[in-house]
């Protein structure tokens, strides 16, 4: 029922005009790009400060029989692989449904304040209410998710917002937030211990409780995601096209907040902060497949854990066998991506 | 001379005075404006003079006066004059160099959030104070340099990423902005990098304090606000044309790019050395410019009234920290991150129902 979207124009080759050609391009794209996901799996599970060799993997992971290899593979580095793959799923919906629903190329959940609210919440919650298990303060990372969400899209003038309001609104709030995380931390030096590492963003706790934790806030918020695929195709026409075609907007401006909010909170609640990854990921997808939901969202479920995965193998390369939190290594890496989308005409004049 | 002004900010006719020299010149000069700074500026004095007064050693606002016009006893000359004086001039400093610093990035982003707090030059700044605190260590005045040294070397890669035939206020923010996510994982990544012990110093520093600033602050502050808020003020004119946008301003005969240059170099050393002195202190820089145009009710980025705003405020706030808890100091950073706080939702309250921001 609804037209196919206008082409966007792009360097890219795999436009073509015809339609069942280019769908066949773009499912043959999804499969290297799964395959690409396991590759970089195999390697999360085998690289860090104590290599295994793949053959090695293999056996630890179906034929457990004890060996050193095997305890670090089973409770070490899988549950971390597990992590990478659920948060970055997370991240990366998140990112591609914000800029769907607030039609800003820049957003993103760390640029929003959106993980710093999550993350003010959980450190209010360990300090003041001792709160120390992951079941305990993922819900407070949800309501901080979902109060700075809503905040910053009003502050950022909600549907006149820009992407310069928005972004201003959004590391404002996050300014304000770490402002406060950090007083909460000067009074506490024990809190202070345990939350610097918390506020960086890493996969390095992971164990598989915190995996099954959250992969069911994971699972519906993708779900959401993959179901409000039309009615963001439509609401990226402008809202009185949006309406002509029938979607109706205030259900799922709402539906798509929950849903922002459930793979933010989940995925910043597993791992802390981390910025750059639902920005990136989507903008990489739109230029493979077009501005059409219905591809950009799988496309971005599997690239954004490619990108996470391989940030945090690099991390644990490149200063092995000390390790970088995969936090940083995101934001170094998407920092300069930030700046050249900043730089592109086109977006400088939004 | 009247002469209605009308401006996006609010459309009632004002009277602005022309003061004729008889030699042929001639300066604006707008009651309203000049009234309130004045107002701010004997605010301020008198909030200094009461936080002098206060702490562990209490002193009457009569007895801090006496003892500033040098009839105190030997006791309160010490308090006064060694320990609390400086650190209020710190405070005044302080204050109306981040102030400036906020009008300026405010002024040439045309937004009320494009403060340098926000896009990237006190993290900047952060970062070379951080680096001197995990790395080496260093002493109080080698963090100070690191300071100025991050915040100047920010400003440089901000103003050269920004930079396509020309660089412009929206680019700026946007290209600060994602320096400052850069910016911000490194200052995480340092913090975790260091023991305890310079984890908890650095944490401290970067909450922003007034704490133990002596008259070794003072002097080479005033020597360099001594140099910059000349040449700002006089570059006023120009930035409030620049407002109006590039091609109104160019066809007033502003030269765009030089401008924008001393400004934004201006602007950067106002925070880079506030920041060095005290820390990076939250939100003054992007509440001051704002609260001193509603009250001057004037166009422009309003530099003077500005300035004692800060310096007011910041003095305000350290009194509170001193204050808020009896017997125990909090550093300001937090008073002004909290008020901060409540300042945006202000903001998010008052702009929403007028429909800009």
């Amino acid at each position: 029922m609804l037209v196919e979207s206008p082409p966007r124009e792009s360097a890219e080759p795999a436009a073509a005009p015809a339609v069942p050609g280019r769908r066949a391009l773009r499912t043959a794209g999804l499969a290297v790009a799964v395959a690409v996901l396991l590759l970089l799996c195999v390697a999360s599970i085998a690289v860090g400060a104590k290599p295994v060799p793949v053959s090695e993997v293999w056996h630890g992971l179906f034929h457990y029989s004890g060996t050193a290899n095997d305890v670090v593979i089973r409770d070490v580095r899988v549950p971390r692989t597990l992590l990478g793959l659920v948060a970055g799923v997370g991240l990366g919906l998140a990112g591609a449904v914000m800029q769907a629903l607030t039609r800003n190329p820049l957003a993103d959940p760390g640029l929003l304040g959106i993980n710093a609210g999550a993350s003010a919440a959980v450190v209010s919650a360990i300090t003041f209410l001792g709160v120390t298990s992951l079941g305990g303060y993922v819900w407070f990372a949800f309501a901080g998710a979902a109060v700075v969400s809503a905040a910053v899209y009003v502050l950022g003038g909600s549907r006149g917002a820009t992407p310069v309001r928005l972004a201003l609104a959004g590391t404002a709030a996050t300014a304000a937030l770490y402002g406060y995380i950090n007083a909460v931390q000067l009074l506490d030096a024990a809190a202070l211990e345990r939350l610097r590492f918390w506020t960086v963003g890493s996969l390095s706790t992971a164990d598989l409780r915190t995996v099954l934790t959250i992969l069911p806030f994971v699972a519906a918020g993708a779900l959401l995601a993959l179901l409000l695929a039309r009615p963001l195709n439509a609401m990226e026409m402008g809202d009185d096209t949006a309406r002509a075609l029938g979607a109706h907007l205030t259900r799922t401006r709402v539906l798509a907040m929950v849903c922002v909010t459930l793979l933010c909170g989940a995925a910043t609640a597993a791992c802390g902060p981390i910025v750059f990854v639902g920005l990136m990921v989507p903008h990489v997808v739109r230029a493979v497949t077009g501005p059409d939901m219905r591809w950009v969202l799988p496309y971005c479920a599997v690239l954004a854990p490619v990108l996470l995965l391989g940030a945090d193998v690099l991390g644990r390369v490149v200063t092995r066998p000390a390790e970088l939190q995969v936090g940083i290594v995101t934001a170094l890496i998407g920092g300069p991506v930030f700046v050249q989308l900043v730089r592109r005409k086109r977006m400088a004049q939004l | 001379m009247t002469a209605p002004t009308t401006t996006s900010a609010d459309t009632a006719t004002r009277s602005v005075r022309a003061l004729r020299t008889p030699g042929g010149l001639s300066v604006r000069v707008d009651p309203r404006a000049a009234l309130v700074t004045v107002l701010v500026g004997a605010a301020a004095v008198a909030v200094g003079v009461v936080l002098i007064g206060s702490g562990d050693y209490p002193l009457s606002f009569g007895q801090v006066v006496d003892t500033l016009l040098g009839n105190g006893t030997a006791a309160q000359e010490f308090v006064v004059r060694d320990l609390r004086l400086p650190r209020a001039l710190v405070a005044v400093l302080v204050g109306a160099s981040l102030a400036l610093s906020g009008a300026i990035f405010q002024s040439l982003s045309r937004n009320p959030l494009g403060s340098p707090d926000v896009i990237g030059f006190s993290h900047g700044a952060s970062v070379g104070a951080l680096s001197v605190i995990v790395l080496s260590g260093g002493s109080a005045l080698t963090v100070s340099l690191g300071a100025v040294a991050g915040g100047l070397a920010t400003g440089a890669l901000v103003y050269t990423l920004a930079w396509r035939r020309g660089v412009h206020g929206l680019r700026l923010v946007l290209v600060g902005i994602g320096v400052a996510a850069m910016l911000s994982a490194v200052i995480h990544f340092l913090v975790t990098k260091a023991n305890l012990v310079d984890a908890t110093r650095a944490t401290l520093w970067m909450t922003g304090s007034l704490d133990g600033r002596d008259w070794a602050q003072v002097g080479p502050l005033a020597l360099v606000l001594a140099v910059l808020v000349p040449v700002t003020l006089v570059h006023g004119r120009p930035l409030r044309m620049l407002e109006m946008g590039d091609d109104a301003a160019y066809a007033l005969g502003v030269p765009l790019e030089r401008t924008r240059i001393v400004l934004i170099g201006c602007g950067v050393l106002f925070i880079a050395v506030a920041t060095g002195a005290a820390g990076p202190i939250a939100f003054v820089a992007l509440s001051a410019p704002q609260l001193a145009r509603r009250l001057t009710r004037a166009p422009g980025p309003n530099l003077a009234a500005a300035a004692v705003m800060g310096a007011a405020l910041l003095l305000a706030a350290d009194w509170i920290a001193t204050e808020a808890f009896p017997g125990r100091q909090l550093p300001v950073g937090v008073v002004t991150g909290v008020l901060g706080g409540c300042y945006l939702l202000w903001l998010l309250v008052t702009e929403r129902r007028a429909g800009r921001l």
